[in-house]
């Protein structure tokens, strides 16, 4: 693949997986509460997206992948407020519990590709490949551009975009909205929250729901993009989530959610190309885990860094005669 | 009329363990409309645990709150907490540092704001700025500030004017100036006690300071061992001296005070 070909797959990757980000972002920032069913809910997004586009509905396959995810974060915000179970130990359960629902989503096996068995007119059984939301788009594109040959990662990454940025946009707004203000408050000082007559738990009930139902969204769009579920998948996803908001935060800051917003989304893309030149310089595949981890030492440490050479400076300028 | 009255509140805390600690002992009280008043006590005579059982954080083992004609024991916190406003000494405690002046204006007038599709609207924010100007702080041109970058004594300012600004009918005040300057802990006092006077507030305030305990208010009760030991008001409150509550207070709690009294003295 020339250069220009791999950034287009770096950033197509990288759309589809900006919603988890998004859904990062909500808990660890907005939420201020670390959230371990995202590793969990991104597998349910994809295995229930799976299962409903091999029935034949791609779009509302999407639909039921995030609901499933909003239903995994239902769980875990219930451990956390009605039984008081601490947020990472919550996250933990659900997540645990769900490898088991996600297998029997999968009909009892770890994997599961978007095909279905069908007989030919000459009466041969053979695997057709299921319709998804992504293979309609680049017919819809070459018939446009009247180009058979149309990229499919351009296609993917303009679908996804669009999608993202509607996303994205939607989110930003309800921020604002008295409903998304109470969570992000809930995140900033709960007990202001409830002695402004407002249902706490609620909000962080709800919160967690709509970050997972992002994630979830997530494992729905690459599940179809990649035509595959697979049960492993969400293993260390967390991780990446969190690089990709860190490092958007690097590039952004994070003054506010709507910043916070757009820089989880370009965290994700930059993310993927960081991961894209890696794989250019050889290192094998199985290296991303430790670079995702890294990557995330190195963007947490920053600051401290950052304090620390600001005091060595203002020591040696009090040194100086 | 009475605005909040407690009957037979109990609390024991760790009941079955060695730390077992009677919190609340059959406390009683009858709390007049408009009534101001002070609480004394020493460390761990109650005083928070009683305001904690008004506000909701914890079941009591016993008792009833009633507040107007309302019986609001069972209520959740948040649920009694737009009839409640309350400042606790920390003034961090309640105000969300990320978010803006405005929007934690808004968020602690929710109950009361005018119904609009954003959190922030422009109509509550003209009453926002207004009620912000009466602070003299500046903050009235501030309000896109995140809260966390206000000084200790604004935050609390600010707390205050949310604590109030849902039209609360009772106002509790735990030693809310006692982690400001001097001089800044004046201030923010003049503005309780002139927000309380304006709105008619009902309030109670836990202070450690005998001689604003005496001075402040329309009555004053004393705490001790999760009991009310001492209740004074009217007449006799005016004519009592600093002695005279330092001999209540000794009385009350006996020996052990002997080191407090120092400090007091």
């Amino acid at each position: 693949m020339n250069t220009a070909g791999l950034i287009l797959s770096a950033l197509s990757q990288g759309m589809i997986y900006a919603p988890m980000a998004l859904g990062v972002l909500i808990a660890f920032r907005v939420l201020n509460t670390p959230d371990l069913t995202i590793d969990g809910s991104f597998v349910v997004g994809m295995c229930v997206c799976a299962v409903v586009t091999i029935a034949g509905y791609p779009y509302l396959a999407l639909l039921c992948g995030m609901a499933a995810g909003a239903l995994a974060g239902l769980a875990t915000g219930l451990l956390q407020t009605k039984l008081r179970i601490n947020p990472i130990l919550s996250g933990i359960l659900t997540m645990t519990g769900l490898y088991t629902i996600n297998y029997v989503i999968l009909g009892g096996q770890s994997n599961l590709y978007l095909q279905r068995a069908s007989v030919n007119a000459n009466g041969v059984e053979m695997q057709v490949a299921s319709d998804t939301m992504y293979k309609r788009f680049r017919a819809l594109m070459v018939a446009l551009s009247g180009d058979r040959k149309f990229d499919n990662n351009l296609s993917v990454l303009i679908l996804t975009a669009l999608i993202v940025a509607a996303l994205a946009a939607l989110l930003a707004v309800f921020f604002y909205t008295r409903p998304g203000m109470a969570i992000r408050a809930t995140g900033d000082n709960e007990e202001m929250v409830r002695s402004s007559s407002i249902n706490a738990d609620r909000a962080r009930v709800g919160g967690i729901m709509i970050s997972n139902a992002l994630v979830a969204f997530s494992g729905a769009l690459l599940c179809e993009q990649q035509r595959y579920a697979d049960l492993n998948f969400g293993n260390g996803m967390l991780v990446v989530g969190l690089a990709s908001v860190i490092i958007g935060q690097v590039f952004f800051g994070r003054r506010s959610v709507t910043l916070g917003i757009i820089s989880a989304v370009a965290g994700s893309l930059i993310y993927r190309l960081i991961l894209q030149i890696a794989y250019k310089i050889e290192m094998p595949s199985y290296a991303v885990k430790l670079l995702s981890a890294a990557i995330v030492v190195l963007a947490l440490s920053l600051p401290l860094v950052r304090r620390l050479i600001r005091e060595r400076r203002a020591e040696k300028e009090v040194e100086a005669p | 009329m009475s605005s909040l009255r407690l009957i037979g509140l109990k609390k024991t805390f760790e009941r079955g363990t060695p730390n077992e600690k009677l919190a609340l002992d059959n406390v009683n009280l009858e709390v007049e409309d408009g009534d101001f008043i002070t609480v004394l006590g020493s460390n761990g005579a109650g005083k928070s645990t009683l305001f904690n059982a008004i506000l909701g954080k914890f079941r009591l083992d016993r008792g009833r709150i009633l507040l107007g004609e309302e019986d609001i024991t069972r209520q959740r916190d948040f649920e009694r907490a737009y009839k409640i406003g309350c400042l606790y000494q920390n003034p961090l405690r309640g105000t969300a540092p990320n978010m803006t002046i405005e929007e934690n204006l808004a968020l602690a007038y929710t109950r009361r704001a005018s119904k609009s599709f954003f959190a922030v609207n422009r109509r509550d924010s003209a009453y926002f700025r207004e009620l912000l100007a009466e602070l003299n702080l500046g903050l009235e041109d501030r309000m896109k500030t995140r809260m966390g970058q206000l000084s200790g004594g604004q935050r609390q300012a600010a707390s205050l004017l949310m604590a109030t600004i849902a039209r609360p009918e009772l106002l509790l005040l735990d030693e809310h100036t006692a982690a400001l300057d001097p001089a800044t802990a004046e201030k923010v006092q003049a503005l309780t006690e002139r927000i309380v006077a304006e709105r008619r507030l009902t309030c109670l305030m836990i202070t450690h300071n005998m001689q604003a305990a005496l001075t402040l208010g329309t009555r004053t009760i004393m705490m001790h061992g999760g009991r009310i030991v001492y209740d004074v008001k009217g007449e006799e409150r005016a004519s009592l001296t600093l002695r005279d509550l330092m001999d209540r207070f000794r009385a009350a709690a006996g020996e052990e005070l002997d080191n407090d009294r120092m400090l007091l003295g």
